[in-house]
């Protein structure tokens, strides 16, 4: 009996250590962003400050923060809405039809989604200044849902198989049409999939780096070029980019203690049965 | 189910047409623009068709050799550091214990936070002067460290901070798979007389070999295509002892101007994603078509 207590405070006690390692860079981001210049360089260890929220409202006034904080949000948002809308319909069409071309389509997608964004950034650079899609959101819209569509299929065609063709095939005897059965039956019915499916899409969206610093211009930067552009040779105004590094997280950070089992659940998807 | 071609477009057609507008196309134009000798900023037509040109003039760049043995090594080091804590963390806490789903909420944080946070949070943290790192280091009486000015210890910090980033997946993936261990084969080995090594490296990790094997696919993919976290840390340098393949790729086209040589190297990059990739697929095909 007693071994057994002090083997659960061990095992306890290398949780906290590793969740405290896991929050350490977190804590510094958003402990950073309360404190003044002065302070940051003098005492790093010192814990123990006033907090201020003046590099937030330095960042939110002086910087154009509030615009690039619309732009994130707006291709965020968007670029979900319309993977999700393409992505089921295709998981759908996918994994309910048999047709030629069927394997071709589902190997081509699934080998997209592991294509390097570096790798992109060159071709779509010249693409979309073609197409005049450079410096505008829904450049960046339509690049973020044409990246996303391929785990999005991928995820959502797990929660597809798992509908029981009965179901639908029941609504249909019983008067429904195609479009009423996936809307009224099937939808309803892979919700967690959606779920998954909307927070992967709207993180990836929503952290994007490298393309959004090549195709959007001062008006159309999102919250992570932003930052970046932060850091000169000069030296970094510390409090002022972690103000900036916090907006960032924030939308994450609520996902993840929301909806930690989907965000698991999509993440060993596939790999791991069960 | 018999379905007409029409209703097998509506439901397909939308998604694979964007696929196809803004990310095959957007690949096999990579392959076109290698052929051409192009500078950033001048109009297309002064484009000229150089053939393989690019290619020889990317592998005989010392620059790009040293990127390439910079991003193995990098990949190399931080998956097999990743792939063994992982595993070994998995091993130790596999046991259900209460609040077990909070610390796994916790340990999904670094992956979820965008990269450049995670760049930005690294870089404080490395600072030489008032870094956290050195003022722990001073704590225990190791003196201060010129982290991202000195070339070795500038791509420790890159490999510190991508460790610190994935580790939590592979022990997540690892958890769920122990998870799925049978018990009743467990107990068998038990009687059998397994001791604990045995147990483990007898029946445990043969049980789960093939999820370890999709992780190591997964987590290589990822550290070849690693970009933003040393964009932000160290932008390759000092000098290019952390210059990774996707940053030079970068660097070369956006700041060097050479997009034809930069969508070279990119290729590159690309082949050896794809054939991890391929592999991937064999491992696990989520869409085969008995399924």
């Amino acid at each position: 009996m007693k071994r057994s207590i002090a083997a659960a405070s061990l095992h306890y006690a290398v949780l906290i250590f590793l969740a405290l390692l896991c929050v350490m860079p977190i804590v510094v981001i958003f402990a950073t962003s309360l404190r003044q210049q002065v302070q940051i360089f003098a005492e790093p260890l010192n814990f123990l400050f006033m907090p201020t929220l003046e590099n937030y409202r330095a960042v939110l006034q002086e910087d154009k923060l509030d615009r690039y904080l619309f732009n994130s949000l707006f291709v965020g948002v968007v670029s979900t809405v319309i993977t999700l809308v393409l992505g089921c319909m295709a998981a759908y069409g996918l994994a309910r039809f048999r047709f030629k071309g069927r394997t071709t389509i589902a190997y081509t997608t699934l080998l997209l989604r592991t294509v390097p964004l570096a790798v992109l950034a060159i071709p779509v650079f010249v693409i979309w200044n073609n197409w005049n899609l450079v410096n505008s959101l829904w450049g960046l819209v339509l690049l973020y849902v044409a990246v996303n569509l391929p785990f999005t299929i991928w995820l959502l065609y797990g929660f597809v198989l798992q509908v029981p063709i009965e179901l639908e095939e029941a609504a249909a005897i019983d008067g429904c049409g195609p479009f009423r059965v996936f809307t009224l039956v099937f939808l309803p019915l892979i919700a967690p999939g959606l779920a998954a499916a909307s927070i992967f899409t709207f993180r990836i969206a929503w952290n994007e780096f490298i393309l959004a610093l090549v195709l959007t211009d001062r008006h159309t930067r999102t919250l992570p070029v932003a930052a970046s552009l932060f850091i000169t040779d000069m030296g970094v105004d510390w409090g002022k980019v972690m103000a900036m590094g916090s907006l960032i997280a924030i939308p994450p950070l609520i996902f993840t203690f929301v909806a930690a089992r989907q965000i698991i659940g999509g993440l060993t998807a596939g790999a791991v049965k069960g | 189910m018999r379905t007409s071609r029409f209703t097998i477009a509506v439901y397909l057609a939308p998604a694979i047409l964007v696929m196809a507008a803004a990310c095959l196309y957007p690949v096999l134009k990579a392959f076109e623009l290698s052929g051409y000798k192009w500078d950033m900023g001048t109009a297309a037509s002064s484009a000229k068709c150089v053939g393989f040109d690019n290619f020889i003039a990317a592998f005989s760049n010392p620059q790009v050799w040293s990127s390439l043995s910079t991003t193995l090594l990098f990949a190399a080091v931080c998956v097999s550091a990743e792939m063994v804590l992982g595993i070994a963390l998995a091993l130790a806490l596999e046991r259900q214990v209460r609040g077990m789903a909070v610390f796994r909420t916790i340990f999904i944080l670094p992956m979820m936070i965008a990269p450049i946070a995670v760049g930005l949070a690294w870089r404080y943290m490395f600072d030489a002067q008032f870094g956290l790192i050195n003022a722990l280091l001073g704590v225990v009486g190791i003196a201060p460290k010129t982290w991202l000015a000195d070339p070795t210890l500038a791509f420790v910090a890159i490999v510190i901070a991508d460790i610190w980033q994935w580790t939590p997946f592979v022990f997540i993936m690892m958890l769920a798979a122990l998870a799925g261990v049978d018990r009743s084969v467990l107990e068998a080995s038990r009687i059998d007389g397994a001791r604990m090594w045995h147990e483990i490296f007898l029946v445990k990790l043969p049980m789960v070999m093939h999820v370890i094997a999709i992780t190591l696919v997964m987590r290589l993919i990822d550290a070849f295509r690693v970009l933003e976290v040393v964009y932000v840390l160290t932008f390759g340098g000092p000098g290019n002892s952390t210059e990774i393949l996707a940053l030079h790729v970068y660097k070369t086209a956006f700041i060097g101007q050479q997009i034809g040589v930069a969508a070279a190297v990119s290729i590159l990059l690309l082949v050896v994603v794809a054939v991890l990739s391929w592999a991937a697929l064999r491992l696990s095909n989520p869409m085969k078509d008995s399924a």
